[in-house]
C-alpha cells in the first residue's frame, strides 16, 4: 500500500431516489435508499475492490466518484478539496482526473462514431490535454497501449470484438490521463479467456501509469486478483472492509463469510469439503435463505439481519458501526480491520491452495 | 467418447456428429461442426464453452428448437431413448418436448410469459400434455412451486413473473421444467444472471432434483466453478466441436486439450491475489471463416504444422477420456 494521504475521501456518502406518486401534483412517498452512508479512502497507486449483489448500492457509489450522480448527502473530498457540491469549470477540472470504464461495451460506445472519435472525444471537452493537430497521433498512441492495431483508428465498434471493445472503453478512460479509473464491472460482460486478457492489461496499465483504481465487481475472484483493499457492500452500505487477505481469509461479517462461501470454485475436490455443512456450524458453505430486501424498505438497525443466522434483537434496534469489533480491538493479526456487525467472529470460509 | 468406458445400457441421449449451420446474408456460420456427447440417466454432464462454441446450438437441436431458417441441422444424429429425433415429424417432437424432456432457461423474465400467472402458465403444461381439468391443474402447479422452493405458494400461485425476485423466477422456470417429470434436462446458463448467494440456492435445487427424480441433466455454462460443483462428465466445446471430454475431476487435474487448460489458467483463483494471468493470447474464430486444421491452432502454443493441415479426431486419451488434439499425450504429461 502506497504511502501519504488519501487521493479520495468518502465520507457518510448517500444517494436516496425519491419514489413519487400521482401525476401532475408529485408528492414523495418514499425513498429508495440506493447508497445509505458509505464511508471509505483510495490512496494513491492502490486498487480498492467494491464487491456485493446486485441493488447493493455498488454501481451507484461508482456514478457518484465520477459526478454523473449528485450525492443526496456526504462528501467527495479530491486531494483535500470537496468536490460534491462543485458546479461548471470547478467540476469539470476535477472530472478530468477521475474516468470511467463501463461495464456493457456494446452499449457505452457509440456505434456511429469511429473508433478513433470515441477515444478522442474526451480531448474536444478538454482541448488542453492534447491541441488539435495532435489528436490522431495521440489516439493512435492510446490504441497501441491497450494493445489494439492504431490502424484501427477509422473503424467502427460493431467491426470488434466485445474484448476489444472493453480495450477502447478502457483507451478513452486514459485518454485525458486521469489520476484515478472508477471502473464498473469491467470483465463482466467478457469470456473468460479473453477475461484473464483485460484483467492483466488493467494491471499493466495501473504500473506503468501509476493510476489508482475503485474496481467494481460481483466477481469475488477477480476483484481478489486485482485489489489491493476490498469493501463489501449490502443493501446501501460497507460491511466490512479491508486487505485482500483480512477479507478473504480472515473476514468477520457473516454476510462476506456467506458470499464467499457461496462462490462456486474451480476445483472439484473442494466441493466434498463444502458440502453439507449448514449455516452457522464449522467451515463448509453457508447458504443464505430469502433474497435481499427491496431498498426502498431497507430493515431497521443492520440491514443484513433478515438473512442472518446470528440476527438478535439487538440488531433489529441497533446499527452496527462499520469500526473494528470490540471482540477484535487488541488483536494484532489481520482479524483486526472493520466489520460492522455486532455479532462478528473469524470463520475461514475460502479453501487455501 | 462413443466406445470410452462403455457404459452397460444405452445412454439416455447420444448425441453423434450433430452438424449445424446458420446461413445468414454474410455467408454460412458453421456453429455445430461434429459435436458428439452422451448422457446417462441420472447423471449430470457439463458442457462447458465460451459465447460462439456452439453449446447453446446443440442444446436447441437437441430439443428441436432451433430457429429454421436461419438454423438448419446438417448431419448426424440425436438418438434419445434409442428413437433418432432428427428423422421424428413436427409433431411427435413437439409431444417429447416437454413430457420427456425439458429446457431451463438463462433469462427466467423473458423466457416466462408476462401476461399470464405463473400458476396458469405451470398448470398449463399439465393441460396441454395430460389433459387434466383446470382446477386440478392450478392445485398440481401449487405443489411444484411448494416442491421448489417458493415460499407462501398458496398465495402467490396467482402472481405475475415480474411480482417474482430473479432467483426466485428461476426457480418457477425449474418448476415448469419439472412438471411433467422429464427424463432429460437441458439447463443453459440456469445461474448466470443470478447473484452468488442466490446461484448456490438455484444450484442446489437443480441437484437435489435431479438426484430425487434420476433425470439426465445438461448444464450448459462457461463457468468453471459453476461445473466443478455439480457435474459428473464434462464436455468442452470450441468452434463448435466438443475439444475434450472427461470425467470432471481427471479434467481440472489433468487437461488433455490446451484450450482447457488455457481455460483453467485464465480464471483468477479466490484463495490468493495473482500474479499475472495466463490468458489465452487472440480472439475465438468467426464461425464463417473457422480456421483449416485443428480450429484452436491460431491461439495455441502447442501449434505445429501439422495443426494448421490437419483437423485432429477425437483421440481416445483414457477411459472414458477424450481429446481432439494432435498432441493430446504432451498436453496431459505437462499437466502432471
Amino acid at each position: 500500500m502506497a504511502p501519504g494521504e488519501p487521493l479520495l475521501e468518502v465520507r457518510d456518502l448517500v444517494k436516496h431516489y425519491p419514489l413519487t406518486q400521482g401525476v401532475l401534483i408529485k408528492k414523495q412517498v418514499g425513498a429508495v435508499k440506493a447508497v445509505d452512508g458509505v464511508s471509505f479512502d483510495l490512496r494513491q497507486g492502490e486498487t480498492l475492490g467494491i464487491v456485493g449483489e446486485s441493488g447493493c448500492g455498488k454501481s451507484t457509489v461508482a456514478r457518484m466518484l465520477v459526478g454523473l450522480e449528485r450525492p443526496t448527502d456526504g462528501h467527495i473530498r479530491y486531494r483535500g478539496e470537496d468536490i460534491t457540491r462543485l458546479s461548471g469549470r470547478a467540476m469539470k477540472a476535477v472530472r478530468r482526473n477521475i474516468q470511467m470504464v463501463f461495464q456493457d461495451p456494446y452499449t457505452s460506445l457509440n456505434p456511429r462514431m469511429t473508433v478513433g472519435d470515441i477515444i478522442g472525444e474526451p480531448f474536444e471537452i478538454h482541448p488542453e490535454v492534447a491541441p488539435k493537430g495532435d489528436r490522431r497521433r495521440r489516439v493512435q498512441e492510446l490504441l497501441e497501449v491497450v494493445g489494439l492495431n492504431p490502424e484501427f483508428i477509422n473503424r467502427y465498434p460493431h467491426q470488434f470484438s466485445g474484448g476489444q471493445r472493453q480495450r477502447i472503453g478502457i483507451a478513452r478512460g486514459l485518454a485525458l490521463r486521469p489520476e484515478i479509473i472508477v471502473a464498473d464491472e469491467p470483465v463482466s460482460a467478457l469470456d473468460v479467456s479473453v477475461q484473464a486478457q483485460v484483467v492483466n492489461l488493467l494491471a499493466r496499465l495501473q504500473a506503468d501509469f501509476g493510476l489508482s483504481y475503485v474496481f467494481i465487481a460481483h466477481d469475488l475472484s477477480v476483484v481478489r486478483h486485482l485489489s489491493d483493499r476490498v469493501a463489501v457492500m449490502y443493501l446501501g452500505r460497507i460491511a466490512e472492509i479491508g486487505t485482500g487477505e483480512q477479507i478473504y481469509d480472515h473476514p468477520t461479517h457473516p454476510y462476506t463469510q456467506a458470499l464467499l462461501s457461496a462462490v462456486p470454485v474451480p476445483d472439484p475436490g473442494a466441493r466434498a469439503h463444502r458440502a453439507g455443512a449448514s449455516a452457522g456450524e464449522g467451515r463448509g458453505r453457508i447458504l443464505l435463505s430469502g433474497d435481499v430486501p427491496s431498498p426502498a424498505d431497507p430493515p431497521s438497525g443492520c440491514h443484513f439481519r433478515t438473512r442472518c443466522w446470528k440476527a438478535q434483537e439487538l440488531c433489529a434496534r441497533v446499527e452496527p458501526p462499520l469500526a473494528v469489533p470490540a471482540a477484535f480491538q487488541d488483536a494484532t493479526g489481520p482479524t483486526r480491520h472493520a466489520s460492522a456487525c455486532h455479532f462478528a467472529e473469524e470463520r475461514r470460509v475460502v479453501p487455501s491452495e | 467418447m462413443t466406445n470410452g468406458g462403455a457404459p452397460p445400457a444405452q445412454p439416455l441421449l447420444d448425441v453423434q456428429d450433430l452438424a449445424v449451420e446458420f446461413r445468414t446474408r454474410d455467408g454460412v456460420a458453421k456453429a455445430v461442426n461434429g459435436v458428439s456427447y452422451t448422457v446417462a440417466a441420472g447423471q449430470t454432464l457439463a458442457v462447458l464453452g465460451e459465447s460462439g462454441s456452439g453449446k447453446s446450438v446443440t442444446a436447441q437441436a437437441v430439443m428441436g428448437i432451433l430457429d429454421s431458417p436461419p438454423g438448419f441441422v446438417t448431419g448426424g444424429r440425436i438418438l434419445f431413448q434409442g428413437r433418432d429425433l432428427l428423422t421424428l415429424g413436427k409433431e411427435e417432437r413437439r409431444r417429447i418436448r416437454g413430457a420427456k424432456m425439458a429446457m431451463i432457461f438463462q433469462d427466467a423474465l423473458s423466457a416466462l410469459n408476462p401476461v399470464l400467472s405463473v400458476g396458469t402458465q405451470l398448470g398449463e403444461m399439465f393441460q396441454v400434455h395430460t389433459g387434466t381439468s383446470r382446477k386440478e391443474a392450478r392445485a398440481k402447479a401449487v405443489e411444484l412451486m411448494e416442491r421448489v422452493g417458493i415460499p407462501a405458494a398458496r398465495a402467490r400461485v396467482g402472481d405475475y413473473p415480474h411480482q417474482f425476485s430473479g432467483g426466485m423466477r428461476q426457480r418457477i422456470m425449474i418448476a415448469m421444467a419439472l412438471a411433467l417429470e422429464p427424463d432429460l434436462i437441458i439447463a443453459d446458463e440456469p445461474t448466470t444472471a443470478l447473484d452468488v448467494t442466490v446461484q448456490a440456492q438455484v444450484m442446489d435445487l437443480l441437484a437435489e432434483l435431479r438426484r430425487e427424480y434420476r433425470m439426465g441433466l445438461i448444464l450448459i455454462t462457461h463457468d468453471l466453478g459453476v461445473v466443478a460443483d455439480v457435474a459428473d462428465t464434462i464436455a468442452v466445446m470450441y468452434a463448435g466441436r466438443v475439444v475434450e471430454s472427461a470425467p470432471v475431476h481427471q479434467l481440472y487435474k489433468a487437461p488433455a486439450h490446451p484450450y482447457t487448460r488455457g481455460l483453467l489458467e485464465s480464471v483468477p483463483r479466490l484463495g490468493h491475489k495473482g500474479r499475472e494471468l495466463h490468458a489465452i493470447k487472440g480472439l475465438p474464430p468467426n464461425l464463417t471463416a473457422i480456421p483449416p486444421g485443428c480450429a484452436f491452432h491460431p491461439r495455441c502454443p502447442l501449434a505445429r504444422d501439422v495443426c494448421h493441415t490437419d483437423r485432429p479426431p477425437l483421440y481416445d486419451v483414457g477411459p472414458g477420456r477424450t481429446s481432439a488434439c494432435h498432441f493430446w499425450k504432451e498436453t496431459l504429461d505437462g499437466a502432471r
